[in-house]
């Protein structure tokens, strides 16, 4: 008896022990590092905006099998230097076992050394196709590539029969990347690319630039590789020469406001974006609408701003990452860069994602719809 | 033809722009010979705080004369606050002070206003106006008349009235402008108030072309001194001709050579003048007396 009850005391106070230690040893924590600030500030304030809403909804449900979450947040202000010298600290000072970030290419890029070396994974936000290719053992990302919306554009154009295309590109490091995958595509779907000229990410009017390209005889198209206001300069310079072949622009001004500021000067303009920017018009059946649909209203419900597919690369990548850590029964970082690669038909906002070893992205051209702005508002091209 | 004629349209609408920025180096820099760096801030604020109070619900035109008074007023207090108390500083000094403010308004707003491009409506209307087969939008018009109405009324301002004059010799010897009675505080609240206006009314008037955000002053300031220079700093007339010369010089290389090098023409034509006339083409030759 007396065996008995000191046995049931023994394993009252070591549940005891257990549960008061549970949650300050086993807090799992995620590193980020941002550019809140800065130049890149209108990418990185959603995405950070995501991750904090996240992490509250999260840990308001009890966190990862009892397990809360601690986010370890920096904001770099879209500087390389400073995202490198956060992921060491994120590393060596926080021991995260897990990071989020990089929400430019230039500041990824600059991360993935500390992270390879340190054996850490990393989702990162940015879209350029070299952070996963070659691929890297335990560097992720999960927006759509800047090849995928070129060759989304040229599928499109295939299809309604235009071939000859002039090119009209800003000089910052997304353009300039993504008209590089242009160039480079080209070829493979038989496009012709009769005219290549480029704007400054400051200018205020590129007519010249578009009276030059319009003159190209035989012209079909004209494909805007830009980002921040030069599209909408671009698109209103358009029109006021009345050019008169179809214009694309890229999933880099893929949010509401891009309609705001260029104004009636849109009507007819493509675009490849991806779901989020079109909750409501996506069928009943289309297996995104309710994630699309639930983050949006989330996340106006907890910020009071428009959502933008930013904040949405920033939800997939929490969701993908704590799927992870689920699955996987652990916070250690190596069986979560495993679970990670193996994430399969998980449903995001930037589409389905189908991880492999040789995918660290796992999005196809499906992710990708080709919109038109029509009377202001987006629709979907069948 | 007609592509000529476009490129001439371009380049007077991103000219003018630069002009506009251009005019406003010219008073503080006649008032106490600083390059006010936080200049293109003043254009940011007018362009941002006519967007958030037609936004709040107050009617363009009334949105637009509250945004210059409002930059005015920051003018004021940047005097002020920033630089009055350096008064016995040098020139060098009070430069690097005004680079500071510029980082510290450009702070300011990203909290106050926000991150994104904002842009209000043309003011005729967006209808392309053809002549000869080139085109050029109504708002060109306005912010070309803009810069002629701002040169034309600095110009009076310098000559013909007694405040302007007493500008410009507060800038030539602060101690012998008090002996005679000008009141040198008064004079340099005025120059950034106005300074600071201009600004404004250039913000007010550029944002349906350039768009705005917290950060367009950056961009706009570098190319509007780079047009100042050029024509002569602290010369009304010069920055007209700056700021035109080199949006011309920059939509004429993009049309005949390449958009690649646009940029670069520009500047470097610029060093060229520079190099040969150190003042500017219309600025006055700088004299020591020994």
């Amino acid at each position: 008896m007396t065996f008995l009850t000191s046995l049931k005391q023994a394993t009252a106070a070591l549940a005891l022990i257990g549960l008061a230690s549970s949650p300050a040893l086993a807090d799992i924590k995620i590193g980020a590092s941002l550019s809140q600030t800065g130049p890149a500030s209108f990418l990185g304030d959603p995405e950070a905006k995501t991750l904090k809403m996240l992490v509250d909804e999260i840990n308001a449900k009890g966190g990862i099998k009892g397990e809360k979450i601690e986010l370890v947040m920096y904001d770099d202000a879209g500087d390389a230097n400073n995202a490198r010298t956060f992921a060491t600290r994120l590393i060596e000072d926080d021991e995260v076992v897990a990071v989020i970030g990089g929400t430019t290419t230039g500041t990824t890029m600059s991360m993935i050394p500390v992270m390879e070396e340190a054996e850490v994974p990393f989702i990162s936000l940015a879209g350029a196709v070299v952070i996963i290719d070659p691929v890297k053992k335990w560097v992720f990302k999960t927006p759509h590539t800047d090849k995928m919306a070129c060759a989304k554009i040229f599928g499109d154009l295939k299809a309604r029969g235009l071939t000859k295309i002039g090119l009209i590109s800003g000089t910052g490091g997304f353009e300039m990347s993504m008209r590089e995958q242009c160039l480079k595509l080209a070829p493979e779907f038989g496009m012709e690319i009769v005219a290549d000229e480029s704007y400054g990410p400051k200018d205020a009017d590129m007519t010249p630039q578009l009276t030059k390209i319009a003159g190209v005889a035989g012209l079909q198209a004209v494909v805007n590789p830009g980002f921040g206001q030069g599209p909408a300069i671009v698109t209103r310079n358009f029109r006021q020469l009345n050019i008169q072949v179809p214009l694309y622009q890229s999933h880099g001004v893929a949010s509401k406001s891009f309609i705001e500021l260029a104004g009636a000067a849109a009507e007819g303009v493509r675009l490849p974006a991806a779901a989020l920017l079109v909750a409501d018009k996506l069928p009943d059946n289309d297996p995104q609408k309710p994630v699309v649909v639930g983050y949006r209203d989330a996340y106006q419900k907890a910020t009071g701003a428009q959502v933008s597919t930013f904040g949405g690369h920033a939800y997939d990548a929490f969701m993908i990452l704590t799927e992870a850590i689920e699955r996987a029964g652990s916070a250690e970082p190596a069986a979560i860069r495993d679970e990670i690669e193996k994430t399969k038909g998980y449903v995001g906002t930037g589409g389905i994602v189908n991880m492999t070893a040789d995918d660290h992205m796992g999005l196809d051209l499906s992710a990708f719809r080709m919109l038109e702005i029509k009377d202001g508002d987006w629709t979907i091209v069948e | 033809m007609s592509d000529l004629l476009q490129f001439v349209f371009s380049g007077l609408t991103v000219g003018a722009v630069y002009a506009l920025v251009a005019l406003g180096f010219t008073i503080i820099y006649n008032a106490s010979d600083v390059v006010n760096f936080s200049q293109g801030e003043f254009v940011m604020l007018g362009g941002m705080s006519t967007v958030f109070l037609s936004a709040a619900g107050v009617p363009l035109p009334a949105a637009a004369i509250l945004a210059v008074v409002i930059t005015a007023l920051v003018g004021v207090a940047l005097n002020k606050f920033a630089i009055e108390p350096a008064r016995n500083a040098s020139v060098v000094t009070i430069i690097i002070i005004t680079i500071g403010a510029s980082i510290f308004l450009r702070g300011v707003a990203q909290i106050v206003f926000d991150k994104q491009l904002h842009r209000f409506e043309s003011f005729s209307g967006d209808v392309p106006i053809e002549i000869l087969g080139a085109t050029i939008l109504p708002q060109s018009v306005w912010v070309i008349f803009g810069a002629a109405v701002i040169f034309t009324g600095l110009y009076l301002f310098f000559t013909r009235t007694l405040t302007g004059k007493a500008v410009l010799a507060t800038a030539n010897n602060r101690l012998a402008a008090r002996l005679v009675g000008i009141n040198t505080n008064f004079i340099m609240t005025l120059s950034f108030a106005l300074s600071a206006a201009i600004g404004a009314v250039a913000g007010v008037l550029v944002t349906p072309i350039t768009l705005t955000s917290y950060d367009i002053g950056i961009a706009l300031a570098l190319k509007g001194f780079a047009a100042a220079m050029l024509g002569g700093m602290g010369n009304p007339f010069g920055a007209l001709v700056g700021g035109l010369v080199v949006g011309l010089i920059e939509a004429l290389t993009a049309g005949y050579i390449s958009s690649t090098y646009k940029d670069a023409a520009a500047f470097i034509v610029i060093l060229a003048v520079l190099f040969v006339m150190p003042s500017g083409l219309f600025g006055r030759a700088a004299v020591n007396r020994v």
